[in-house]
This record gives structure tokens, sequence and C-alpha cells, in this order.
């Protein structure tokens, strides 16, 4: 009798333990993922605050032994690291500025309404995006010299919007497709004029996902490395500075510039992360 | 609404379409006529030169090669992510935000960090030591040792790429009806088969443009590679650079550029032929 209450259980139990076996696989796999991502920027971060001796210790075990703010604020005291941080502030500033200003009101277009060359324009702005932009910098540099933009945080900032824009565009058409139209005519209908009820209305209900879309221009400007490094000679901003210094840095100043890129972007993802789906739903169609 | 002021779109994007001649259209023409053109005339003396360089082979081998390895790759990795956050509910925000974080990471930045993992006291020798497998500072970084900087740049480029293709297929799967998926059930389709011929076929949209960007991305690549292998491992943009930079000849760098477009233009064509969305799932 009690082998057959045995069987019995062993068969009732099978296909909960199938079931939480396939269950244990499945947080694994995310778990180890998780892994991948964070495990290697926790890595770089001992790196950098682990100074000249942290680089040399052999054999690692990575674990935050002998680590101190002091070697990061050694980096940043080094010559040239605070005015590039400033110079990549100030060009993701206009990129950000400018790829809304110009974008937005597009975008606005695009959602509401119907006119002529509404197609060509949206091909414009998606034959943008099979192109490598950065590169569109090379021939820049003899019209910047001219025009006398190169060498300057604007000059980066323009380029900068040449790759922000389009996105912008996009995204904010669909911000704007998800704002009620009636909402708007209902505005009119009160006695708005369209510039009032758009300010009264529409704004204050696309703001979130427009302050998304900023984000976003603001992460393309910041870690766009190549025209930034082709455009600049003295006044780079980060990435270029540190693409140019790198073959004569010593090892733990290239982990503290890769940790000092990293940062901002993480926390303004963060920021933005209830966007990121939507935004990319919208901006992939 | 539209007919009293017809005039009122054209007026909204008249900046951005400004903006965009200027600084899209006016240089992609510059970089052409600089690319073909010699002391005024038009010529292939430029083309001549990047071909007969050194580099040249070396450098459209190894891009090629990276993107042939790097794409398909992160696309399976994001449908494996995209797979199981599905399966999930608590967490799911968490687990997305912890997978997305590389999307605000550069590429310098991620040449950086593999740097300190892959460099000769760095996190992965010290693995490999402490497990016995090597007796001494491996080196895997150098020009001595290409097939190891290829595989490093590889996993650089992985890391840090899939998140934008995770997003963009993670997006596409959110706008998969759940009923498809539960009529296939009912009719008996197993776990692979609705994967394949459910869900796989629902999210080509977004499988295109995830494919779309991400190969115009590696056609592009180049601070990873300058991070991790310095000059020892030579591709399209680097040479580019170099040309431009280190050797102040803008033109054959145009050349460079040019071909780097075309290539970009070619593997977008293709996607879009070969993915081809009907249009009323576009809307």
């Amino acid at each position: 009798m009690s082998t057959e209450t045995m069987s019995a259980t062993e068969t009732a139990s099978r296909p909960a333990s199938f079931a939480s076996s396939r269950r244990w696989l499945l947080w694994s796999g995310i778990a180890a993922l998780c892994a991948w991502v964070l495990v290697p920027i926790y890595l770089v971060a001992l790196g950098a605050l682990g100074g000249r001796q942290g680089v040399y210790i052999w054999p690692k075990t990575g674990l935050p032994t002998g680590i101190s703010l002091e070697p990061f604020i050694l980096f940043l005291k080094t010559e040239g690291v605070v005015q590039s941080f400033l110079n990549s502030l100030g060009a993701a500033g206009i990129t950000v500025a400018l790829s809304i200003l110009l974008g937005a009101p597009a975008g606005y277009a695009l959602a509401r309404y119907d006119f002529r060359g509404k197609d060509s324009y949206r091909l414009l702005v998606l034959l943008t995006r099979a192109f490598p932009l950065a590169i569109l910098a090379l021939p820049l540099t003899v019209s910047f010299i001219r025009l006398g933009l190169y060498d300057t945080i604007i000059g980066v900032g323009l380029i900068h919007t040449v790759l922000a824009l389009p996105f912008a565009a996009l995204v904010t058409q669909g911000i704007f497709l998800g704002v009620p139209k009636e909402l708007e005519e209902a505005a009119w209908v009160f006695g708005c004029t369209r510039v009032q009820a758009f300010f009264k209305v529409v704004a204050p209900l696309a703001l979130p996902g427009i302050v998304a879309t900023a984000v976003f221009a603001f992460v393309i400007s910041w870690n766009e490395v190549f025209a930034a490094s082709v455009l600049t000679v003295r006044n780079r901003t980060l990435t270029a500075y540190l693409l140019t210094v790198l073959s004569e840095s010593p090892m733990h100043y290239r982990f503290a510039g890769g940790l000092m890129l990293i940062l901002p972007s993480v926390v303004f993802i963060f920021a933005v992360r209830r966007y990121l789906f939507a935004i990319w739903g919208i901006s992939s169609k | 609404m539209t007919q009293n002021r017809p005039w009122i779109p054209y007026l909204l994007i008249l900046p951005s379409v400004a903006f965009l001649a200027l600084l899209f259209v006016v240089p992609l023409v510059q970089t052409i006529w600089l690319a073909l053109s010699d002391n005024g005339a038009p010529s292939l003396a430029n083309a001549e030169r990047m071909v007969t360089d050194i580099n040249f082979t070396r450098s459209v081998r190894n891009t090629f090669l990276l993107t042939i390895v790097v794409v398909p790759v992160q696309i399976a990795i994001a449908l494996a992510m995209g797979t199981m956050v599905a399966k999930v509910g608590r967490g799911r925000e968490t687990i997305l935000w912890i997978w997305t974080i590389p999307l605000g990471i550069s590429d310098l930045a991620a040449g950086l960090v593999w740097l300190s993992i892959l460099q000769n006291t760095g996190y992965f020798n010290s693995l490999l030591f402490s497990l016995g497998v090597i007796g001494r500072q491996a080196s895997w970084l150098s020009y001595q040792t290409p097939v190891a900087l290829f595989i490093a740049i590889a996993v650089a480029e992985i890391w840090r790429g899939t998140a934008i293709v995770m997003v963009i297929i993670v997006a596409g799967l959110n706008q998969v009806p759940k009923e498809f998926k539960e009529a296939a059930e009912i009719f008996g389709a197993g776990p692979w088969t609705r994967f394949w011929r459910i869900t796989l076929p629902l999210i080509r949209p977004a499988l295109q443009s995830a494919l779309i960007l991400r190969t115009v991305l590696a056609f592009e690549v180049f601070a990873v590679v300058y991070a991790l292998g310095g000059r020892n491992f030579p591709v399209l943009v680097g040479e580019a650079y170099n040309w431009q930079n280190q050797n102040q000849n803008y033109s054959v760098a145009a050349v460079y550029a040019v071909l780097i477009m075309i290539i970009s233009l070619a593997a977008t064509l293709i996607y879009l032929k070969a993915l081809k969305v009907d249009p009323e799932r576009l809307s």
C-alpha cells in the first residue's frame, strides 16, 4: 500500500516539478543575462576606483578591496577632463534644444495634418536612418573651418542634431497622435486660438513624452565619438578627449574615463525607463 | 481644418527640412564629390589610393566579419530576452531596465569596460589563472592574437548593442495580440511552432527595423575597436578617421565614407526586400 501511495504522489508531483524546473530555468536565464549586463560595469568601476596599484594586482579577486574615490578625483583633476566634460554637456544641450525645437513641430504636423509631400518628408527622415550619419562630419570639416564653426561646441551640437532630429520628429509624431484630437478641438470651440490650444491643452499632455525624447537626444550626443573627434581639436567633448589621449593614458585613467562616460547615461536611461518601449514601438514603425 | 490654412503643416516642417538639407543633403553631396574628384575634375585617383592601401582589404574583411558575427547573435539574444521577460509578472520592469542599461553606453565606454576585463592583469586572466587554465598572464588584445582580439571586440559589441535590439523587439512583442497565441495553443501548437509560425512572422516589422538599425551601426564600428585593440584591428571607419586626422587626406577619407554609405544602403535595401512587410501591418 505504501508503494502505491508513493507512486501516486510521484505522478501527481511530476507536472508540478516539471513546471517548477522550467520556472527555475527561466529565472536562471534571466539572472545570467542580468549579470552579463551588470558585472562588466561593476568591474570597470573597480578599475576606476582602484587606482594605479589596483591595475597591477594579480590575480584579481573581483572583490571591492583597496578602492577609494581618490583615484577618480585625481582623474577629474587631470588637465582637460573637466573642460571636456563641460563641452560634452554643452554639445548635448545644443542637440537637445535644436532637435526638440525643430523636430517637435514636424512631429506635430505629421500627426495632425494631411498634406502633399508628407510621404516624401517621412522618406527623407527614414533615409537618414540608412546612412552612417556621423561620417558626414568628414566633409563638414572644410565648411566648418570656413564658417568658423570648426573646433566649436556649436559645430559639434549641429552635427549631433542631424543624428537626433529624425528620431525626435518620428517620436514626437507618435506622442502627439496619443493626445486626443477632440481635446484640442474642444479648446478651439471654447475660443482658444490654435496656438493657445496647443500650449494650454496639447503641450501639457505631451510634455512627459517630449522630455523623454529630449533625454534620448542628450544620450545620442553624449555618446557620439566619431564626429566629435573629427570636428574638434582643442574644444574636445569627453568622448573625443578620451579617444585622443587613450593610447598615452595609464590603464586606470582609461577605466575612470569609461566610468565617467557611463554614469550620466545610465541615470538618464533610468529616468525615462517607462517611455523606452513606447518610444521604440513608435520609432521602429 | 486643413482647407482654410493649408500652409500650416509646411511652416511646421520647414525648419527641420532646411536643417536636414543644409547638414545632411549638402554634406552628402560634398562627400561624394570629394571622393570622386581630384583637383576639381572627376577622377578615381582617390578610390585607387584607398584600394591599394595596405589596410584596405583587412579593414573591409574585418568590418564584414564583425557584422556577420555580431548582428545575428544580438538578434538571437534579444529574442531570448523578449520571450523570457514575457513569462514574468512581477519584477518585469526591473529586469527590462537592467537589460536596457547598455543603451546609454557609448561604444568607446563599452570598449574601455571590456579592456578592464581583458587586459593582461585583468579579471578574465585572473579567472583563468585561478581555475588553473593558464599558468601566467596571457595577452588577448595584441596584433599577435588576431582571433582573440576579434572575439573580444565582438563580445564588447554584443554586450553593448543587444539592448537596442531588445527594446525594439520587446516593443514589437507587446503589440502581438494575446488571442493569436491562445488560438495556436488551442489548436495544439507547441512552444517552438508558436514561436516560429506565429510570433516571428508577427514581429517582422520590428525585426526589420532592428536589423537595419543594427547593421548600419555595425558597419560604423570604430571606438570599441580602438579602445580594445588600438590600430591592431583595422576597420572601415577607423581607416576613414586615420586618413582624415593623421594623414590629413580628406579625399581618401571621403572615399571610405562613400564606401560605408553604399554598404549601409545596400544592406538596408536587402532587408527591406527580404523581410517584406505588408503595408496594412505598418499602420
